[in-house]
């Protein structure tokens, strides 16, 4: 049943949106946009805080990043960062003030942590993407269910926190524990809808590089990136990044939360795909990005010209060994040609790369493959899983030259 | 998990009232509360999303949206090999998964109004 709490809440946010809106038009920009793939029509929507985005649903919200601000710079801005939630039951109000973060569980000593707390503990910085599991969702051949997303479901940015490490050793984390479960202030709509709450093993909760950030790019969160704390999981798909974190409970078991247990899993094998269509028989839970690299100074139907030089510019990335090469192709994957990789802002950005190509008058299928430091290769053929997960495929922009 | 609920609420209505007052004033408002003291309050655009008014339409309006905004239907793909199927599909999930309190006698209204209109 609705219960009338929430009834009310829902209400409240209609009144207190119509009485800041005053137009029902408040969140549609002067246009749309056509995702290439059936059934991509999306408005351009425009939300505090955000530019005009990529409109995937309206409550909870859900924003894809406009695909042309990747070739602005490998920091992606945080008004132009893609937003998703999973139930509609959002922090609107937030007071930093007295705001807290449990930690709690498996600890010898229980803490309740301040924003200011928080803030006087010895700080780091990590740039790193944040890739939503679904990203790409819509390019899936057979199409799947779930949030039909195109590129635009990721972003780069250099967090600015506290090592998760540094609050576990202040609580003490106790012998014999197995994981941290993350919980964050939205929640279910109904008390029977599961929580959002994501786990990670004990030694990746601490192995340093995981963050409880508070700045993005220098400034403090947008409220839809998890203000005014999140966790940031490098390497790792964004269903991790648990958003607007105030939870953070230590068990000895394994966490068997429907977020962790039955939704977010890909196939439990090599590839981590099956033959389209049909289910895997064993299944884990999704974890670090594959491999993957875009064109970004070319979208797909560009006209340039002919026989003139083009200053081809795109964007590599994978789960945290950094990117080796970047190869690309300008007919059609028959040859390949190394890219210059610029600056290296770390294994866990994303890493410019440059090549200055001329075309001969025609249409031309450019491609960008790259590999990590860790060998791993984007295949020229897609896989599929269930849930859309992991597409690395090697992309092709069409290009006229004339 | 959900800090002191009921205060967030009234805070919601008092600023909703504060801002109703401001527009009246003919101060324009870009969304966001924020000056540079906190807290922060933050609305959402208004919903323009919305179902095809067809039959059942109020079945599925008044099961589904508690939750969710009709975008969530309407940008799923469309060439299934069996529409029915698929919306069968997503309506159990929602119902097993997710909770929804759907009575027995309006799940085959609501398949079959997701299948003839998405």
């Amino acid at each position: 049943m609705i219960t009338r709490r929430n009834v009310l809440h829902g209400t409240t946010a209609v009144l207190a949106s119509g009485a800041l809106g005053a137009s029902s038009a408040l969140g549609l920009a002067a246009n749309a946009v056509t995702l290439p793939f059936e059934n991509g029509e999306r408005p351009l929507v425009k939300y505090p805080q955000k530019r005009p985005m990529i409109g995937l649903t309206s409550r909870p919200p859900q924003l894809e990043t406009p695909f042309s601000v990747f070739d602005e710079g490998v920091i992606t801005p945080n008004d132009a960062f893609f937003v998703r939630y999973h139930l509609a039951n959002i922090p609107y109000d937030i007071d930093p003030e007295t705001f807290f973060v449990e930690v709690k569980g498996k600890v010898d000593k229980p803490l309740k942590l301040s924003l200011a707390d928080i803030k006087k503990l010895p700080s780091t910085e990590i740039v790193a993407v944040n890739q939503c599991s679904g990203n790409s969702r819509g390019f899936m051949t057979p199409r799947v269910a779930g949030g039909q997303l195109a590129n635009g479901a990721m972003g780069n940015a250099r967090w600015k926190g506290v090592p998760l490490k540094t609050v576990l050793d202040k609580a003490g984390v106790q012998a014999n524990s197995k994981q941290v479960v993350f919980g964050g202030m939205d929640g279910p709509v109904f008390d029977k809808t599961p929580d959002f709450a994501k786990a990670l093993d004990i030694d990746h909760a601490r192995d340093g590089e995981v963050m409880l950030a508070y700045a993005m790019n220098g400034e403090d969160l947008p409220v839809l990136n998890g203000f005014p704390l999140r966790l940031i999981v490098p390497g790792y798909y964004g269903t991790y990044w648990v958003k607007h974190l105030n939870e953070i409970t230590v068990i000895d078991s394994v966490f068997d939360g429907f977020w962790m247990k039955s939704a977010y899993r890909i196939p439990d094998n090599d590839c981590n795909c099956v033959e389209p269509g049909t289910a895997p028989k064993a299944t884990i839970p999704i974890n670090r990005f594959t491999v993957r690299s875009f064109i970004t100074s070319l979208q797909d139907s560009a006209k340039v010209k002919a026989e003139r030089q083009i200053d081809l510019k795109g964007i590599a990335f994978d789960g945290g060994k950094g990117i080796k090469e970047v190869a690309i192709s300008v007919d059609d994957g028959k040859s390949w040609m190394p890219a210059k990789l610029g600056k290296d802002l770390g294994n866990y950005s994303f890493r410019e790369w440059r090549l200055p190509i001329k075309l001969a008058a025609g249409v031309h299928s450019l491609k960008s493959r790259a590999t990590s430091n860790g060998g791993q290769t984007q295949p020229l053929e897609a896989s599929w899983n269930p849930a859309g997960y992991l597409r690395n495929v090697v992309e092709t922009v069409h290009v006229t030259a004339s | 998990m959900k800090q002191t609920h009921s205060f967030a609420l009234a805070l919601a209505l008092a600023l909703a009232l504060a801002t109703f007052t401001a527009l009246l004033l003919g101060v324009s408002s870009s969304g966001l509360v924020m000056a540079w003291a906190k807290p922060i309050s933050y609305r959402l655009p208004e919903e323009t999303a919305k179902f095809k008014p067809t039959a059942n339409v109020e079945v599925v309006q008044n099961n589904c949206t508690a939750c969710h905004s009709s975008d969530y239907i309407e940008t799923q793909p469309r060439a299934q090999k069996s529409k029915k199927e698929f919306w069968q599909a997503e309506v159990t999930k929602m119902i097993k998964v997710y909770g929804a309190p759907i009575e027995e006698a309006d799940i085959g209204k609501i398949v079959d109004y997701l299948a003839a209109n998405y």
